[in-house]
């Protein structure tokens, strides 16, 4: 790949992106736990449940701060490195940021303060409050970003206006109610919730192998597996596939990660592993189940799974419909507005300009879409086609791992109901060593999704390379640089803090665990 | 969807103009004190104890604060998207500044007292003094060159092309003096909030300090208005101008002219109260701090920023990004907002969540209200930074 501005661009935007993503999942789950656990104190009075809630509470501040600070790099890089995607769908896009920050952020942050702060300053109830909403407002930006993210991915409920030169919303109900954001938002949530379940379970037991903190660690863990068992299980039955058919870029990517070229009749088989080749055209050596792709794809039998080579003819159809827009578009602006020209032109725009971004997409090989020549249409159409090897072993390692999550939850669910959570060193072992994998599905989860989706920035309507900023190459490489140091330092220090505050364990409590008066007697306040 | 017609075009852009306003003066007075007190950190604080006094005293509600520019940047997406394409893009290495200060600054924060080491804390003080002073600097930098015109044309598909927008050319004689405007604005708010959060000699070097800030803001925003009337030439629409258009800035002719930032004041003189909130604010909270009347200082300074800002906004309406290469190009109020339907729907959503967010906001401060304790910080008690 050569070093061109959008290139530079899309790998800024990939870095910081993914680096920002090491810290979400661990928020979202985290600022759950910490919610439940507290609940669990103020209803019993117990303080170990306090402890707790302060021991994961450090933890979760290491974690938190880093990913405020490089979230506020995302919402500004749209404008700084995407300035056409912004002009071109900032009347769609904009809203659900904004919104975000009004209830999402507001929350989350003005409370954030007070969890760690406000110990001595509210009543338990007060303070539990507080540690709710800190929950409910991470959970909030998570819906309002996957709102945005689901509407790149299908954009509904918009149209172009030609006297803006722009998107703009019609229908923003349709907008919220995406049935690819709602499923991109069940399965990144749940996603968060393994990530933090993983962490809680993977940290108790070291503590449980050292025999250190051995109460914490054992009911932490009890928490942590019976909320990492929903959430896996959720993950993988609510993976996002179910929003895979809804659009035509959605199905290539689907087709992609199961590397399947050729339609087959329904319903398709799953290619459990196999060797896809993108220069054949095929899929080596597949391994494959019967129906079982198309039950989880289409939940029928008789629905049809379109493979790559099927999508891509259908793309060259819809290239064609965008060269007939594109020209209506020149004809309408030259006029000076749609009411200016022959009914048959604002017909023809009407009818076709659902596809104007497919004309776009030829801007890569020609100047003018419409003097495309058949071979650059061609190409074009075959452009449409992620790389398949990337996504088709991501999306498995992805799955694999979330098998693995709902086996180890529910093995440490298992051993917490019969009390034997310290019985195994091994078991404990492979907790510990597990920690860092829902992060790798994590990004893994984010590279099928982002990845797969190219060459689009948003579905049908903008390709990437018309939405960059026109910076010069060397002022990005320059602030990629920048970003690339900074954040290696800071993940050292993070990392380094982490470890430090888990070896260091939890503090003592102030208020011993004695029991003279039963605490069940004990008014909450 | 026909609700939205309730409200019509050139209502709802002016409204977002406001809100706009609102957005950057809620920043500008919520976190400025953050910034601010960042940027005082290695004067008025000397010792560890005294420098955990002055984190303290924003480490509870910085965050919170800090929505007020995630808000700012994502409003002006949703309302204003061609300003916001614009101005990110064409300020890239300066935006950039401003994110390397604000990325340093939660951590500076969290991380500082996370251990005992001197080296690991000066080196946290220095990222804390960065992150307060960089953003304030930057982004009156960015204001002065916004009122000079940005070197920004569009094409016919509504493009953004910009011809020298190095992070040298931004730092102009008069950038730099709107930056230097900026950053005392700030410090003197950072030192009201540090005067009513602290006691003893970090008080006392905030109140010198503060007062100091307060009376460079009045005399730099005079040089500023100065400066403005006979250096810097102001933007004017020549041609008719449709208030309820289409979003497309090349609708219009413009032409630049000395004096015309002063205009408006001409024709409307209630606008003269922006000014004159900026300056008495100013003096009033030099005045207050001198009188040791911590509430009201901070409040004086408060409606100086607001006076300040004000100002600007008034000065240049219904310009919000004028173009220097390019008058054409000039961004407007009349034709860079988003469409009817989502302002309509961005108001709503306003209307329903900033009372909540303001009613909470304010629970949390109630709260948190009183000094921070010196002694509790040297003690180790309590969950402080």
């Amino acid at each position: 790949m050569e070093l061109d501005i959008v290139a530079l661009s899309r790998l800024q935007f990939a870095m910081t992106a993914l680096y920002h993503f090491l810290f979400v999942p661990l928020t979202l789950g985290l600022s759950v736990l910490l919610a439940i656990m507290e609940t669990v104190y103020v209803m019993t009075g117990r303080p170990i449940w306090r402890q707790m809630t302060k021991f994961w509470g450090t933890l979760f501040g290491i974690n938190f701060v880093l990913g405020v600070a490089t979230g506020i790099v995302m919402e500004f890089q749209f404008g700084m490195n995407w300035s056409y995607y912004s002009h071109y769908v900032g009347d769609i896009f904009g809203a659900p940021l904004a919104i975000e920050g009004l209830m999402a952020f507001f929350l989350e942050a003005t409370f954030v303060g007070l969890f760690f702060f406000g110990w001595d300053k509210l009543s338990k109830v007060g303070h539990l409050m507080t540690t709710w909403a800190v929950a409910l407002g991470s959970n909030f930006s998570a819906l309002w970003i996957l709102i945005a993210n689901g509407w790149m991915q299908n954009p509904v409920g918009s149209a172009f206006n030609p006297e803006t030169m722009r998107m703009e919303v019609t229908d923003f109900f349709a907008v919220l109610f995406n049935p690819v954001a709602q499923a991109k938002f069940v399965h990144t949530v749940s996603a968060g919730y393994v990530t933090a379940a993983i962490f809680v379970l993977g940290v108790s037991a070291w503590y449980l192998l050292k025999g250190r903190y051995t109460e914490l660690a054992k009911r932490s863990m009890t928490v942590a597996a019976s909320f990492g068992l929903a959430a896996s299980l959720s993950v993988v039955v609510l993976g996002d596939e179910s929003g895979y058919l809804s659009t035509e870029h959605q199905k290539m990517k689907l087709a992609a990660i199961e590397g399947m070229w050729e339609t087959e009749p329904a319903p398709a088989a799953f290619t459990l592993i196999g060797f896809p080749d993108q220069e054949a055209r095929e899929t080596h050596y597949a391994v494959k189940i019967p129906w079982v792709m198309g039950l989880i794809g289409t939940r029928s039998l008789t629905e049809q799974i379109p493979g790559i080579d099927e999508l891509v003819a259908r793309a060259e159809g819809r290239i064609r419909q965008g060269i007939s827009a594109f020209d209506a578009l020149q004809q309408i602006r030259a006029a000076g507005g749609a009411d200016k020209v022959a009914p048959e032109v604002r017909q023809a725009f009407e009818n076709n300009g659902h596809d104007l971004g497919y004309a776009l997409l030829l801007k890569r090989h020609v100047d003018d879409p419409r003097a495309a020549s058949e071979a650059e249409i061609r190409q074009a159409a075959w452009d449409m086609v992620p790389h398949v090897p990337t996504l088709f072993w991501s999306f498995r390692i992805m799955v694999g791992l979330g098998f693995f999550f709902i086996g180890l939850t529910a093995l440490f669910f298992y051993l917490s109901a019969r009390r034997r959570l310290d019985h195994y060193p091994g078991l404990l072992r492979l907790a510990v060593l597990a920690i860092p994998l829902p992060w790798i599905a994590a990004e893994i989860g984010w590279v099928v999704a982002e990845f797969g989706r190219q060459p689009w920035i948003i579905e049908g309507v903008l390709p990437t390379a018309a939405a960059v900023s026109s910076l010069g190459a060397s002022t990005v490489l320059l602030t990629i640089i920048g970003f690339a140091l900074i954040y290696t330092v800071l993940i050292v220090i993070e990392m380094a803090l982490m470890v430090r505050a888990i070896r260091k364990g939890p503090e003592e409590d102030e208020e011993p665990e004695a029991e003279l008066v039963p605490q069940s007697l004990v008014a909450a306040e | 969807m026909i609700l939205h017609q309730l409200i019509d075009y050139e209502t709802l852009r002016v409204v977002w103009w406001l809100l706009l306003g609102v957005l950057l003066i809620g920043f500008a007075v919520m976190d400025g004190f953050d910034l601010g007190t960042a940027a005082l950190l290695p004067f008025v604080a000397k010792t560890d104890v005294e420098r955990r006094v002055v984190i303290n005293a924003v480490g509870p509600v910085w965050e919170g604060n800090q929505v007020w520019l995630i808000l700012g940047g994502g409003a002006i997406f949703a309302a204003w998207p061609p300003l916001y394409a614009v101005s990110f893009s064409g300020f890239y290495l300066a935006m950039f500044a401003i994110l390397f200060a604000l990325i340093l600054r939660p951590v500076g924060f969290k991380y500082r007292s996370k251990r005992d080491s001197a080296a690991w804390r000066a080196g946290w003080d220095w990222a804390l003094f960065v992150g307060g002073l960089v953003p304030a600097l930057v982004m009156g930098v960015a204001v002065g060159n916004v009122l000079r015109g940005v070197p920004f044309r569009l094409d016919t598909d509504l493009r953004i092309f910009y011809e020298g927008t190095t992070l040298f050319e931004l730092l102009n004689p008069f950038g730099l003096l709107c930056g230097l405007l900026s950053v005392a604005m700030l410090v003197m708010h950072g030192g009201a909030w540090l005067v009513l959060k602290s006691e003893g000699p970090v008080a006392e070097r905030s109140r010198t300090y503060g007062s100091i800030a307060a009376l460079v803001t009045a005399v730099l925003f005079a040089l500023g208005g100065l400066w403005l009337w006979l250096g810097v030439d102001g933007y004017r629409i020549t041609s008719e101008i449709a208030t309820t258009g289409a979003s497309n800035p090349l609708a219009k002719t413009v032409e630049q002219a000395p004096g015309v930032w002063f205009e408006n004041y001409g024709r409307h003189s209630w606008m003269m109260l922006a000014p004159l909130l900026g300056f008495a604010g100013a003096l009033g909270s030099l005045a207050f701090f001198k009188a040791r009347r911590e509430v009201p200082a901070l409040l004086a300074s408060s409606v100086s920023i607001l006076g300040i800002i004000s100002t600007v906004g008034l000065s240049m309406f219904p310009f919000i990004l004028p173009s220097s290469i390019d008058p054409q190009s000039s961004l407007t109020v009349w034709d860079a907002s988003s469409s009817h339907l989502t302002l309509f729907i961005m108001l709503v959503v306003t209307v329903i969540f900033v009372p909540l967010v303001v009613a909470y906001t304010a629970w949390v401060y109630r709260i948190l209200w009183g000094k921070v304790d010196a002694k509790a910080i040297s003690d180790g008690s309590g969950h402080a930074y």
